[in-house]
């Protein structure tokens, strides 16, 4: 016995084995035919997530099918992973465009910072997460791939409406 | 004096020999399906654990191949398991190491010869025992060869040359040689009631006596029962293999269908435990509340019911096994020892002397071994019963993790410190 170990007395009286043994297997053997399992199959079978979830990056595009990006450079400055990497272009009537619009989702920490601080709505963080790829360069996703994702995006948060109802 | 047990059914008096092409053909025929239905039975097995498991845990279990039951999951694990790597450590020692799944897994499927499965079968080639051997050392022989697989464990532990190994080798022939004495003492009630040692004259005189031996013989099935798992090494007793402490104890080292040896061996060990239990305490094959099972002239029929009722007997027991191993955490050492030697042990003994008294009570009485005989053992054992599950397990049949130290205790431990203290500083100087 270790010196200052508190020492609760045991209830000795109401202490058994066989009969909390008999108690658990009850127990297990309720569990036994619960039909409420709590497996989710997952290729076939998908958890639901939040709408506010934040995962790997989506810029939408207008009806032309250009990105929205107009190439202020807001985003990149607030990133604090600095992971977002924006070349602006100008075309013959002076709208702004980018040239290069890379993010590397390794550096990124899905703070979301970039959505909120887009003025055009372009960039977003996106309900998503499967994303492997096969090599670390397929983690930097480029202009073209960050307009042709699909998946829907995040819902800002909302501080009207702060659980999301 | 003392009528010696006279039984009503006619398995005790010998059966007119087969001819010996009979024999041998009827052998065969049943060595051939026993070792199938066995080997096969082995397989589901790992399958029905797996899926009793989770069920029991709210998970859905292998469910990927073979249907939502995962029915040909034995299947692919034991493809996996032939087309994995043998992998033979530098460290090993070679023969004994190469020997000790072997050594493991056939008396696992030995003792499988001497259990009764169904009524003998009177064909027209004469009467048929549904028992691979009829040996007339019953279940000593399956004691005795169950026993043997703690070769296999300890010297895989001790072959692989690893720490881990042997501890878990060491722990497992600790285990096993402890609840062996309780396991043999519990079983010589049953030999005292029955007073016959074959696994069919014991089923007999629980059918003659129109109740099972668990309902007269409570104490010594619930020992039995307990020294089963720990032979076994099925949890809580599976001390041997604990993942936390021992990594996979003995079978560290054993890959591939060397290591997958060691499984099946467990788990036909547990098949011939709930076998044992199902023979020796709840009838056997025989079919309960009837009677024609018992008599001469015993059809296919009712010889392919009872292998049913004996299926369904030892099918409950396997149930019950990995029911039990999802249910309860695993002993510590002490509590598995102490358990052993100071509660099944000593419980058994007193056991064996309160049912020989008891029955040589009953037959000074003149009880015939019937109902009142079985009745009167039945009341007994309530009374038993009642004083072991509800007096004796207040907190005595498992030592607790700790307890309060009495003064005399405190004080003991305070001169063995003032004692070493003095030693530690002399040796520190």
């Amino acid at each position: 016995m270790a010196i200052n170990v508190k020492v609760l007395a045991r209830p000795v009286e109401e202490v058994s084995y066989v009969r909390a043994t008999l108690k658990g297997m009850a127990r297990t053997f309720k569990h036994l035919f619960d039909p409420d399992k709590v497996t989710i199959q997952y290729p076939e079978q998908k958890k639901d997530i939040s709408k506010r979830w934040r995962g790997t990056h989506r810029m939408l595009t207008d009806e032309t099918g250009k990105a929205k990006c107009v190439a202020c450079g807001l985003c990149p400055t607030v990133c604090p992973s600095n992971c977002i990497k924006l070349v602006p272009g100008e075309d013959e009537q002076g709208n702004r465009y980018p040239l290069v619009f890379e993010i590397d989702e390794f550096r990124c920490i899905f703070c979301g910072y970039c959505q909120e601080v887009c003025p055009e709505e372009a960039i977003h963080v996106g309900r998503h997460y499967e994303n492997s790829e096969y090599s670390r360069e397929g983690f930097v996703y480029d202009l073209e791939r960050l307009t042709a994702q699909t998946h829907p995006v995040c819902e800002m948060w909302d501080p009207a409406d702060p659980k999301g109802e | 004096m003392i009528p010696s047990p006279v039984f009503a059914a006619v398995h005790v008096l010998p059966d007119p020999p087969l001819a010996w092409w009979t024999f041998i053909i009827s052998t065969v025929v049943k060595m051939i399906v026993v070792f199938t239905v066995y080997m096969v039975g082995v397989a589901m097995l790992t399958l029905a654990e797996r899926k009793i498991s989770a069920w029991i845990q709210g998970r859905l279990g292998p469910n990927r191949v073979g249907g939502p039951l995962g029915l040909l999951q034995p299947a692919a694990d034991g493809v996996k398991n032939i087309m994995k790597e043998e992998t033979l450590p530098a460290h090993v020692n070679k023969p004994i190491f190469m020997l000790a799944p072997m050594l493991a897994f056939i008396p696992a499927l030995m003792a499988a010869a001497v259990i009764p499965f169904g009524a003998p079968w009177d064909s027209r080639w004469g009467r048929i025992p549904m028992v691979i051997a009829d040996l007339p050392v019953g279940f000593l022989f399956i004691l005795a060869i169950t026993s043997l697989g703690v070769y296999g464990i300890v010297l895989a532990g001790w072959s692989s040359n690893n720490k881990y190994a042997l501890l878990g080798g060491l722990r497992s022939s600790a285990q096993m040689i402890s609840y062996e004495i309780a396991m043999g003492m519990s079983l010589i009630p049953v030999l005292l009631l029955a007073g016959n040692v074959t696994l069919n004259a014991i089923i007999d005189q629980q059918a003659s006596m129109h109740i099972w031996n668990v309902l007269t013989l409570t104490i010594s099935f619930f020992i039995f029962m307990v020294a089963a798992f720990a032979e076994t090494n099925r949890l809580p007793f599976d001390l041997p293999e604990a993942e936390s402490e021992l990594i996979a104890g003995y079978h560290t080292e054993y890959s591939a269908m060397k290591f997958s040896m060691f499984p099946i061996s467990e788990y036909a060990n547990m098949a011939t435990s709930s076998a044992m239990m199902a023979t020796l305490f709840f009838g056997g094959w025989d079919i309960p509340f009837t009677t024609q099972d018992n008599t001469s002239g015993v059809g296919l029929l009712m010889v392919l019911l009872s292998i049913l009722i004996f299926a369904v007997k030892t099918g409950f027991f396997i149930f019950v096994f990995i029911w039990i191993r999802w249910t309860l955490p695993r002993f510590r050492y002490d509590q598995l020892m102490s358990l052993g030697w100071k509660t099944l042990l000593p419980l058994a003994l007193a056991y064996i002397v309160i049912i020989a008294a008891l029955l040589l009570a009953l037959d000074y009485a003149g009880l015939q071994r019937g109902w009142l005989y079985g009745l009167s053992m039945l009341g007994v054992n309530a009374v038993l019963v009642f004083i072991v599950f509800f007096i004796l397990d207040r907190g005595r049949i498992i030592s607790p993790a700790y307890g309060r130290a009495t003064p005399q205790q405190i004080s003991r431990l305070r001169a063995v410190t003032a004692a070493r203290s003095h030693l530690t500083a002399q040796s520190g100087d």
